[in-house]
């Protein structure tokens, strides 16, 4: 008995020194050093972000694998040169010549070797592959390309020219200032025309938006569907070569299995924490937090051809009825800012002159006695059912409304359907007002305007509020067809003057997006248009 | 002897026949085209269904098409997932060492920890010691063990952080799979981080491990014990005694060989548990094993994925049973002349 006491007694004693023997050698590992471990939220649709619109897949490829002709610098929010090392636009703004860097090349992989750099053809094939109905791409993995369906990109491009193997101009049909901005979204991403070649032969055309070949930092290594994608270092990257040897997007849906495991440190950086988590994360002094306002905003949209919604004064007596600091304590925990104008404020247009109305019942109170309603009225407003980065949770924010409103003797009724009906149920226009949001996808303030209020919006049904002005839509035409960015800001702000006195919407907050990070990393970069980019990161001692 | 397994094998084959026949009954039960079920292959243009209709015998009767589907379930042939489209044998065979390694780890740590305390609480020398090891085990017998591993992994890794919590190896390690057991596979590669993968694999085990063994160690500590006071009070331990041998070569001797035998026929009673309870724990720590991907595959309505899963767990656990019940017949001479198998 005495012996196996002290065998088991034994054995713990040498399972202890193992164990701490084993922690040893750990703080000695190269690798683990330089792998980042990013907890995404979900899987990827595709490996091409031409292919969807989702935030998931443009974080987790667009900025790891490609490389636009242009991107958006995230300081200043203008677009600076990528690919193309110079771009001339002409005075109408509708010829636009890229030049193109030298001895830029695409990934060398087990599946691809490419064997010349990148040249004007590989950005006639990209575009090509959305434009032309008949290219041998273009319905491989669906043919649907949302992003560049919804800019009207079909209409606006009248021509692709190859000028020469680094010079290629694109003629557009009607003069476009935002044009450059969309070609710098995550979306417009430069693909290999010899690896498309190489597919076809090999008759496998659907793998190019599964084995990614781009031009990006790092290349595709391995991905199994919903639990992890990896990627390594491309050690032919054409800008400065990234620290990191590998990326690892640890896909992991469960907001708390997500934070466990940042607190384990099996997640180096975490995307999207829920809003009720990032107060815990903040008071923790191993964590940082990456807060940046997205291009984003919230609004309370009235449906002007409804009564009594038709009558400006009712509008403008209800956009005195949101109480924003309610809101943004009850429904973003202090993650959002008020909104001013429809544009949020990391815009270049941004005016930071209100153009909104501030909490005022009495004010509300007074509007709607001039307009003939003393004794206030009965309505709906539509909570829209799914949570988004620019609201996330709509039914509380009813509430709130409800609250308001009831001093009001407005009677409201809260309304939500599943999400493919309430859209459907809008598009139709069968609502009174509604709650819902806008998530840009470019830095180009047409981006807010146009989608949410234009007359076309209003035909095509994306326009919430069925208003068609065309003093606004003037404005906005006009911003568009000149580059200079002072002028263009002049109009937007008599846009905004045209909304804050009409108030086809109330913008209600811009919801703040988050990244947590562990101390040991540095220099994650968000981009506000867009997604995460790991290129500078760097990995310290854990 | 070679009777005794003969008769275990055909038990073994009826009750495979059970379970193929109810499995082979799901292609008709689950919701959708058998054919798609059967296949896993979705959207079947005419010319694929023209010739999956005539690879499974959809043209003959049921019996033939029940023999052909065994037929492919001996080629390999599972059909492909709904969600991946890659085949489901592969998909079998590589999760389930995963879940293999698991269970055996748990098993022998059970064995290591079990048996000293059964014998310890059945020392009459030491009666102090059987009421709180008895405790003990009924506390960790009774304790449900999704709670007991959320417990850990708030102590011991949220607020701790000595363990992952999640898989079996970091990310950041790349294996190659060569046996599918992951110790052996990081001993077997030659990566220059070797050292590095396999204490992280390590880490990654003990919490696993530990939940997962709360249960056999808990059944096994009570069912030495009780053996082991059963032994003792044997004529032939009695007279052991009286030769004058000492507490521990009375052990070694007499006790500890037949003390155990129960233990070996218990674990082969508790091993369908101890699956079920390993998918439990696979799901809570994400242990890439047969019981996170059979639960994966149900909650995606992978029905080709389910069939595959049920089959393989449901086979394993059967082979798992006579191997023990042999393993029994093995120590025990007595048993040999017990008539029938029973399962």
């Amino acid at each position: 008995m005495v012996k196996i006491n002290a065998l088991i007694h034994n054995s713990l004693l040498m399972l202890s020194v193992f164990v701490l023997a084993a922690c040893d050698i750990r703080q000695e590992s190269g690798l683990a050093s330089k792998t980042l471990l990013y907890c995404s939220e979900g899987s990827p649709e595709s490996f091409n972000p031409q292919l969807v619109t989702s935030g998931t897949t443009i974080d987790a490829v667009s900025q790891q694998l490609y490389n636009r002709l242009v991107k958006i610098d995230p300081e200043s929010g203008r677009v600076v040169s990528d690919i193309a090392r110079k771009v001339i636009v002409s005075s109408d703004a509708m010829r636009y010549r890229f030049y193109l860097r030298k001895g830029i090349k695409f990934h060398t992989t087990d599946y691809f070797k490419p064997t010349r750099d990148l040249t004007s053809y590989d950005i006639l094939f990209t575009f090509s592959r959305i434009l032309h109905l008949d290219h041998p791409y273009h319905n491989v993995s669906g043919g649907q390309y949302p992003f560049f369906n919804g800019i009207g990109l079909y209409d606006l491009i009248e021509q692709i020219i190859i000028v020469d193997d680094l010079t290629i101009e694109f003629r557009l049909v009607d003069p476009q200032a935002s044009f450059l901005a969309n070609m710098a979204t995550d979306f417009a991403v430069i693909l290999s025309a010899e690896y498309g070649d190489q597919l076809i032969k090999s008759q496998q055309p659907e793998l190019i938006d599964q084995q990614p070949i781009g031009t990006g930092p790092f290349k595709f290594k391995e991905y199994k569907r919903d639990h992890y994608i990896r990627y390594i270092k491309n050690d032919d990257y054409w800008q400065d070569n990234t620290n990191l040897e590998q990326i690892i997007f640890d896909i992991t849906p469960d907001n708390s299995t997500r934070l466990a495991k940042l607190l384990t440190k099996e997640c180096d950086v975490l995307g999207y924490p829920s809003a009720s988590d990032v107060g815990f994360l903040e008071k923790r002094k191993d964590i940082s937090i990456i807060e940046s306002t997205s291009m984003n905003v919230s609004y309370w949209a009235f449906n002007t051809e409804v009564k009594p919604f038709d009558d400006p004064k009712v509008r403008k007596a209800l956009s005195y009825a949101v109480d924003r600091n309610s809101i943004i304590d009850a429904v973003y925990f202090g993650l959002a800012q008020p909104a001013k104008s429809l544009l949020p404020p990391t815009s270049w247009a941004y005016n930071p002159e209100s153009f909104v109305s501030n909490y005022n019942l009495s004010k509300a109170k007074e509007l709607l006695v001039e307009a003939g309603y003393p004794d206030g009225f009965e309505m709906d407003i539509w909570a829209m059912p799914v949570q988004r980065v620019y609201n996330p949770n709509a039914g509380k924010m009813a509430e709130i409304l409800q609250q308001s409103l009831a001093e009001l003797n407005i009677k409201v009724n809260i309304i939500t359907y599943d999400w493919g009906t309430f859209r459907k149920k809008l598009a139709n226009g069968e609502h009174d007002s509604v709650l819902i949001g806008w998530l840009a996808d470019n830095s180009d303030p047409d981006n807010f305007y146009r989608p949410l209020l234009s007359c076309a919006a209003a035909m095509s049904g994306s326009n919430r509020s069925g208003w068609c002005n065309n003093d606004f839509d003037s404005n906005v035409k006009k911003a568009l067809a000149i580059t200079d960015h002072e002028s263009r800001r002049a109009f937007y702000s008599n846009a905004e003057s045209i909304i804050s006195q009409e108030v086809p919407l109330v913008p209600i907050a811009h919801a703040s997006r988050h990244k947590v990070h562990h101390n040991f990393i540095s220099n994650v970069n968000i981009n506000p248009y867009g997604g995460i980019d790991f290129s500078a990161t760097t990995k310290g001692k854990r | 002897m070679l009777n005794y397994i003969i008769r275990k094998m055909y038990l073994l084959i009826f009750v495979t026949f059970g379970v193929t026949i109810f499995a082979f009954s799901l292609h008709f039960l689950f919701p959708g085209d058998s054919l798609v079920n059967m296949s896993g292959v979705q959207n079947i243009s005419p010319q694929v269904e023209e010739e999956l209709s005539a690879a499974y015998r959809l043209d003959s009767n049921m019996v033939i098409q029940y023999f052909t589907y065994i037929q492919r379930l001996l080629t390999g042939d599972w059909g492909v997932s709904f969600i991946t489209g890659t085949s489901i044998f592969d998909q079998v065979f590589n999760v389930l060492p995963a879940t293999i390694e698991l269970a055996m780890y748990a098993l022998f740590y059970s064995f290591v920890v079990a048996i000293p305390l059964g014998i310890l609480a059945s020392d009459p020398a030491k009666p102090w010691l059987d009421k709180p090891i008895l405790a003990l085990s009924l506390i960790g017998f009774s304790m449900p063990i999704f709670w007991f591993a959320l417990i850990m992994i708030m102590v011991f890794s949220i607020n701790l952080g000595w363990f992952p919590i999640s898989g079996r190896l970091s990310l950041i390690y790349d294996v190659p799979v060569q046996t599918g057991f992951l110790l052996i596979d990081i001993w077997l590669s030659d990566l220059t981080y070797k050292h590095e993968a396999f204490v992280d694999a390590l880490e990654h085990l003990i919490m696993p491990t530990l939940v997962l063994a709360a249960y056999p160690t808990t059944v096994l500590i009570r069912t030495t014990r009780q053996s082991m006071h059963s032994v003792l009070e044997t004529s032939y331990v009695k007279a052991a005694k009286a030769k004058g041998l000492s507490n521990f070569q009375v052990l070694t001797r007499h006790t500890l060989r037949n003390g155990l035998l129960p233990v070996i026929q218990m674990l082969g009673i508790h091993f369908g548990t101890l699956i079920t309870l390993a998918m439990v724990t696979e799901v809570i720590f994400s242990w890439p094993g047969i019981g996170l991907w059979l639960v994966d595959a149900i909650h995606q309505r992978d029905y080709p994925a389910i069939q595959g899963g049920l089959m393989v767990l449901s086979g394993m656990v059967f082979i798992a049973t006579i191997l023990f019940d042999v393993l029994y017949m093995v120590f025990d001479p007595l048993a040999r002349r017990r008539g029938y198998g029973k399962i």
